[in-house]
C-alpha cells in the first residue's frame, strides 16, 4: 500500500541538514540558550555557591553597597542581596514553567479543534477567547490572584484561566489553514477519526509554532508574577521573588538604587535569554 | 454595499455577545472563587448573625438567577454595580470621580507610543540592515521582559531623584501642572507599546517602501523626503491605528499598575483600595468599565479602519 505523506514537505532538494548543523548555525538559540542554563545552573547550585541563607538576617550590616563579601551588597535586614536573587529565580522560574503547562495545553487543544472543526465549535470558542481579550491582562490577573487568595495558588489558578488565550488564538489559525491542505483532505478520505487526524497529524504540524510563541509568553507570564509580587498579592514575603525584592527596596531608592534595579535586570535578563531561545527556534523551524 | 453592512451588523452583533459574555464573567468570579464574601468584608471571626445582615445588605441570600438578573439590570439602567461597601457611594460616582487623570494619562501614552514609535520604525526602515536598523530591532528582544513598575522606578531615579526634571509623584494643580506631571509616568506606559508598534511599523513600512506605487514615485522623480512624509508614513498610520486597537487592553492595564509606582490617584489606586478593603463591587464595576471601554474601542477601530481602508470593503 502506498504511503500517504500525511507532513507537508517543505525541503523539495532532497538534502536536509543536519538538526546539530541547524542549531550552530543559528547563533541566537546558542545565545539564548546558555544564558538559560547559566541562570539554571546558579539557581540549582547556590546553596554550595553562596555561604549565606536567603532569609538569614544581619541587621549590623544592612544596606552595604557591593563589595568582596556581598556582592550585590546587603539590603535594609542585611541579607545578602546576589544569594536573594538567585533564591528568587528558583521561586520564580519553577513557578512560571509550572503555571504554563495547563494553559500551553488547553490552549493548543482547543486551538486545534477550532481550527480543524471550524463552525460551531470555532464560533464558541472565539467568543470565549475575546472575552477573556477584553479584559485588560493585568486587571483580570489582578482580580483573579485577589479573589483566590495571595501565593502560590493564586497564580496557578490565574493562568489556567487567562493563559491559554494566545495559544488558542495562534494554534487556531494554523490549524485552519492546514485543513486545506491535501494532507489533511488525504487522511480524511482514508476515513481516519478526527480526534486522530488531530493528534497525530496537525499537532506535530502546530507544535513548533506553538513552542515558540510559549518562549515569549513565559517572559510575559514572568513579568506578571513579579508585577502580582510588587502589588502584593503574589508569592508571599518570606519566600524570595524578584517582584516583592523590587518593591521592598522602592523605599531606597535615592540611596541604594541598586536593591531595585538589580532584581529588575535579573528579569531583563530572564527575558532576553527567553525571547532569543524562541526568535532561534522559529529560524530553525522556518529554514526546515 | 449590502455585503459590506452585513459585516459591521456581524461586528455589532459579536461586541454584544463579548459585553454580555464579560458581565456574566464578571458576576460569576466571586462566586466561583472560594470564600465567602461578607466573610471576607468582616474578618474571619464575626458573628454568625453578622454574616447574614451582611449576605442581606449584598443580596447574597437571594437566589442566584435573581441576584444575576438584578446585577444586570442596575448595571444597564445606571451603569452600576451597587454601592461601595467602604464609601457608601455609588461605584459609579467613585469610577467617574477618578477616571478623567487615568484617561488623560492613556491618552497620553498613546500618543506618546505613535510618535516614538513612528520616528523608530521611519529610521529603521530607511536604513535597512545597516547598524541603526539593527540596534532598533534588538529594541523588542530587550524590553520583552521589563516589568512596567520596573520601568517607571528607574525612569523615576533618573528624571526626577537625579537630574530633578519631573515631581516624584502625584499630580500637580491646573491643567500646565497635570500635563507636566503626567509626563513621566505617560512615557512609562507608552515604553510597554513601542517595542510591538515598532516590530511591525517596520515591517510594515519596508513593504510600502518596495511596493510597486513607491518605485514608480521614485521613478517620476520625487525626492525621498516627500516619499516618506507624504506617502509611506500615511500608509502606515492606519495599521499602527490598528495595532494599537489590539493592544488597547494591555495599555489600560499596564495604565493601572503605572498609576501606583507614580502615586496618581485614579483608577487603578481605586482599584487596589478596593482591592485591600475587599469592596467587591467596585472591583466588579472597575473592572466592567474597563472590559467594556476594550470592546467597545476594539470596534469602534475595527469600523474606523474599515472605513478608511477602501480594500477592506471589497473583501468583505
Amino acid at each position: 500500500m502506498k504511503r500517504i505523506r500525511t507532513e507537508p514537505q517543505l525541503h523539495q532538494d532532497g538534502r536536509q541538514p543536519s538538526i546539530i548543523h541547524r542549531i550552530w548555525n543559528t547563533p541566537s538559540l546558542l545565545v539564548g540558550s546558555l544564558m538559560f542554563v547559566v541562570l539554571i545552573v546558579l539557581a540549582v547550585f547556590i546553596p554550595y555557591i553562596s555561604p549565606y541563607h536567603p532569609s538569614e538576617q544581619n541587621l549590623s550590616a544592612f544596606l552595604q553597597p557591593p563589595s568582596a563579601e556581598h556582592w550585590l551588597g546587603t539590603d535594609q535586614l542585611g541579607r545578602d542581596l546576589f544569594t536573594r536573587l538567585i533564591y528568587a529565580a528558583r521561586t520564580d522560574l519553577s513557578i512560571m514553567v509550572l503555571a504554563e503547562v495547563v494553559p500551553f495545553c488547553t490552549g493548543v487543544f482547543l486551538g486545534m479543534l477550532a481550527g480543524y472543526y471550524g463552525k460551531w465549535v470555532d464560533t464558541v470558542i472565539t467568543l470565549l477567547t475575546d472575552t477573556f481579550i477584553a479584559f485588560p491582562f493585568y486587571l483580570i490577573v489582578i482580580i483573579v490572584a485577589f479573589a483566590s487568595g495571595a501565593g502560590e495558588r493564586g497564580i496557578y489558578i490565574t493562568f489556567m484561566l487567562v493563559g491559554w488565550i494566545v495559544f488558542a488564538r495562534v494554534v487556531r489559525g494554523l490549524s485552519a489553514s492546514f485543513r486545506e491542505q491535501e494532507w489533511v483532505a488525504s487522511a480524511q478520505t482514508l476515513g481516519l477519526p478526527g480526534v486522530r487526524i488531530i493528534l497525530r497529524h496537525l499537532l506535530p504540524n502546530v507544535l513548533p509554532q506553538a513552542v515558540v510563541v510559549l518562549m515569549t509568553d513565559m517572559v510575559g507570564l514572568l513579568v506578571a508574577i513579579v508585577t502580582l509580587g510588587y502589588l502584593g498579592i503574589g508569592i508571599a514575603p518570606p519566600t524570595p521573588d524578584w517582584g516583592t525584592m523590587i518593591s521592598d527596596g522602592q523605599s531606597f531608592i535615592t540611596t541604594a538604587w541598586w536593591l531595585s534595579a538589580v532584581p529588575g535586570f535579573a528579569v531583563v535578563y530572564t527575558g532576553i535569554a527567553l525571547s532569543l531561545v524562541g526568535d532561534g527556534l522559529a529560524d530553525i523551524w522556518r529554514k526546515k | 454595499m449590502n455585503t459590506s453592512y452585513s459585516w459591521l451588523v456581524t461586528a455589532l452583533l459579536r461586541a454584544l455577545a463579548v459585553i454580555l459574555f464579560v458581565v456574566t464573567a464578571v458576576f460569576f468570579i466571586i462566586r466561583i472563587v472560594p470564600g465567602d464574601p461578607a466573610k471576607m468584608i468582616l474578618g474571619e471571626y464575626s458573628t454568625p448573625e453578622a454574616i447574614k445582615s451582611m449576605h442581606h445588605t449584598l443580596g447574597l441570600d437571594l437566589p442566584l438567577w435573581e441576584q444575576f438578573v438584578r446585577f444586570v439590570k442596575t448595571l444597564f439602567t445606571q451603569g452600576d454595580t451597587g454601592n461601595s461597601i467602604i464609601a457608601g457611594t455609588s461605584t459609579r460616582e467613585l469610577i467617574a470621580e477618578r477616571a478623567p487623570v487615568t484617561l488623560l494619562l492613556i491618552v497620553m501614552a498613546c500618543m506618546m507610543a505613535i510618535i516614538i514609535a513612528l520616528l523608530l520604525a521611519t529610521l529603521a526602515a530607511t536604513h535597512k540592515d545597516k547598524l541603526l536598523d539593527h540596534l532598533i530591532r534588538i529594541f523588542p528582544t530587550i524590553t520583552l521582559g521589563m516589568p512596567i513598575f520596573w520601568v517607571g522606578m528607574l525612569l523615576i531615579l533618573l528624571f526626577s531623584v537625579r537630574l530633578h526634571w519631573f515631581p516624584v509623584g502625584g499630580v500637580s494643580e491646573g491643567w500646565i501642572g497635570t500635563l507636566y506631571s503626567l509626563t513621566l509616568p505617560a512615557i512609562t506606559v507608552a515604553f510597554s507599546q513601542i517595542p510591538t508598534l515598532v516590530r511591525s511599523l517596520r515591517a510594515q513600512m519596508l513593504e510600502i517602501l518596495e511596493s510597486d506605487f513607491v518605485v514608480t514615485l521614485r521613478a517620476a522623480g520625487l525626492p525621498s523626503r516627500v516619499i516618506l512624509f507624504k506617502h509611506v508614513l500615511r500608509n502606515s498610520a492606519l495599521p499602527t491605528l490598528m495595532l494599537l486597537g489590539v493592544n488597547i487592553s494591555y495599555l489600560i492595564g499596564g495604565t493601572l499598575v503605572v498609576e501606583q509606582v507614580f502615586g496618581i490617584k485614579g483608577i487603578g489606586s481605586l482599584l487596589f483600595t478596593a482591592i485591600s478593603n475587599r469592596d467587591f463591587p467596585v472591583i466588579q464595576g472597575i473592572a466592567l468599565y474597563c472590559a467594556i471601554s476594550v470592546v467597545i474601542i476594539s470596534l469602534l477601530i475595527e469600523m474606523i479602519s474599515w472605513w478608511l481602508d477602501p480594500r477592506t470593503k471589497g473583501k468583505q
